[in-house]
């Protein structure tokens, strides 16, 4: 056993060790969730609350779900409608959430190190739901999760990581969880959206799509993002959909066996060939399911005890 | 190291296990209804074993179920996050006769959380406890049905059970804490 944590803020500072302590609590938590009752009592009388200063469904979702299945109570904090609207600094906003006895702050934000912000004054435990094009822990830990249930090891896989991988915080936590772990990590996506640079990450970087699909066990993919695409980054989603999409084809020359994952929304036609995503290969759901599982374990280590803690002013 | 006395030894922890197997089936006379559940670690090798010995006796296949109840603990804020195991049970446990099996009874607070983890599977027509050992020192009214040997102890005391599929052989020994 070797979780001491009070914050889940990235996968960067957490050991592999850590990582597979995750992993190996969330298949208890599956299991909860394969039950009649989803229901356990282990964060009675908690209160968790979602803070999300940047629109977010799915993971919101499957957070306040995480949350209630173990029984805690939930607040949803959205930044539409909030004081953060009116002018509240992000610290007065959380210090007012504490003021509420929150024990657990599940936080998403633009900015990257925000979560790392609240977490060096607050008393309760922060996590990290995705900051800025930092990181975003738990759907790394999602996707080990899934990769090791299917597979049944991560150590020695050749993951390819494919898509907009500059501007992505799953991209980030996905290389630092994968290469922890013993994969062997390929990124591809077009020059622009994916700098040699990560090559310093312990990455295989290629420009040529068949390549770094032939030989892979997982095709990861990423989403591109309409609504932060820069316009400069290539020239128009049909371009990136012949270049980069994975078609039928493409897929032919990978493993027979390899499987398809991406952290969704898919975007079919552009990313992802439409027939993909719906095929036996495809991991997308597996991924949402085992999510929930692994954010009950991600909430449920974190509440462990917590010895006296320094707190910043 | 530790001073340590050896409570059973693989012999008598065989003959332990077989006596309480007896009297599971002669309390029961339901038997088709008789379900076993182990509590991490120790139970489920306990639960298995017994099951094995009861399907003999009463001539049909005991199922037999694996529990850990680590989130329905009542200290989870007051220690490091425990180490959990799926909790397996391949049976539907309303209308049977649930026998919660665990190595050592001491405080009776592992026994309330598998109660409390049993209820949330189903609604069992009984539901009883088999212990290996039962070392006293409740805090909570609670009492075994099946008790392998009683063992007075005291606070600073500890019961280590060992078992052979762990890789050693069978013992129950006791030690003093951080004796010398």
């Amino acid at each position: 056993m070797s979780w001491n944590r009070k914050h889940l803020l990235d996968i960067q500072s957490l050991t592999a060790d850590e990582i597979v302590t995750v992993l190996d609590t969330a298949r208890a938590f599956k299991a909860v969730g394969e039950r009649a009752i989803k229901k356990v009592p282990a964060l009675r009388g908690k209160t968790v609350v979602n803070l999300f200063v940047e629109p977010s469904t799915r993971t919101r979702i499957s957070f306040e779900l995480a949350a209630q299945r173990l029984t805690a109570d939930v607040i949803n904090f959205n930044s539409e409608a909030s004081s953060l609207k009116k002018g509240e600094t992000l610290k007065d906003t959380a210090r007012n959430l504490e003021a509420l006895n929150a024990d657990i702050i599940v936080m998403r934000h633009s900015a990257s190190g925000a979560p790392h912000f609240l977490a060096r004054f607050l008393r309760a435990s922060v996590v990290n739901a995705g900051d800025g094009a930092h990181e975003h822990p738990t759907q790394a830990l999602l996707d080990a999760f899934t990769v090791r249930e299917k597979k049944g090891r991560i150590a020695g896989l050749n993951v390819t990581i494919l898509g907009d991988i500059l501007y992505s915080r799953v991209a980030r936590s996905n290389i630092w969880a994968y290469t922890k772990l013993g994969a062997n990590v390929t990124l591809c996506g077009p020059a622009t959206l994916v700098p040699k640079v990560f090559e310093q990450m312990g990455c295989r970087v290629t420009y040529n799509v068949e390549e770094a699909i032939a030989g892979a066990d997982i095709i990861n993919l990423l989403r591109i993002q309409h609504e932060r695409q820069r316009k400069t980054m290539f020239p128009s989603i049909g371009e990136y959909a012949s270049l980069f999409g994975l078609t039928q084809a493409r897929l032919a020359r990978a493993k027979p066996e390899a499987l398809i994952m991406h952290p969704g929304p898919i975007n079919r036609g552009v990313e992802i060939d439409s027939q993909i995503a719906d095929s036996g290969r495809s991991m997308i759901l597996d991924q949402v399911t085992n999510g929930l599982a692994v954010r009950m374990a991600v909430l449920f280590l974190i509440n462990g005890g917590k010895g006296p803690q320094e707190v910043a002013a | 190291m530790p001073k340590a006395t050896m409570i059973l030894d693989a012999a008598a922890m065989q003959r332990a296990l077989m006596r309480i197997a007896h009297e599971i089936a002669e309390r029961n006379e339901d038997s088709a209804a008789v379900a076993l559940v182990g509590i991490h670690r120790g139970g489920v090798f306990l639960a298995r074993r017994l099951a094995g010995m009861l399907s003999g006796i009463l001539s049909l296949t005991v199922p037999v179920g694996t529990m850990d109840i680590g989130m329905h603990r009542d200290d989870l804020d007051r220690q490091p996050a425990p180490t959990l195991q799926p909790t397996a049970i391949p049976f539907d446990v309303t209308g049977k006769t649930v026998i919660l099996v665990d190595d050592v009874l001491f405080s009776g607070r592992t026994t309330r959380a598998a109660l409390d983890a049993i209820m949330d599977l189903g609604r069992p027509k009984r539901i009883q406890l088999a212990v290996l050992i039962d070392r006293g020192h409740r805090e909570l009214p609670i009492k075994a049905d099946f008790v392998g040997k009683n063992v007075p102890t005291s606070l600073d005391e500890q019961i280590r059970v060992r078992f052979r599929e762990e890789g050693g052989t069978d013992e129950v020994t006791l030690e003093k804490h951080g004796g010398a």
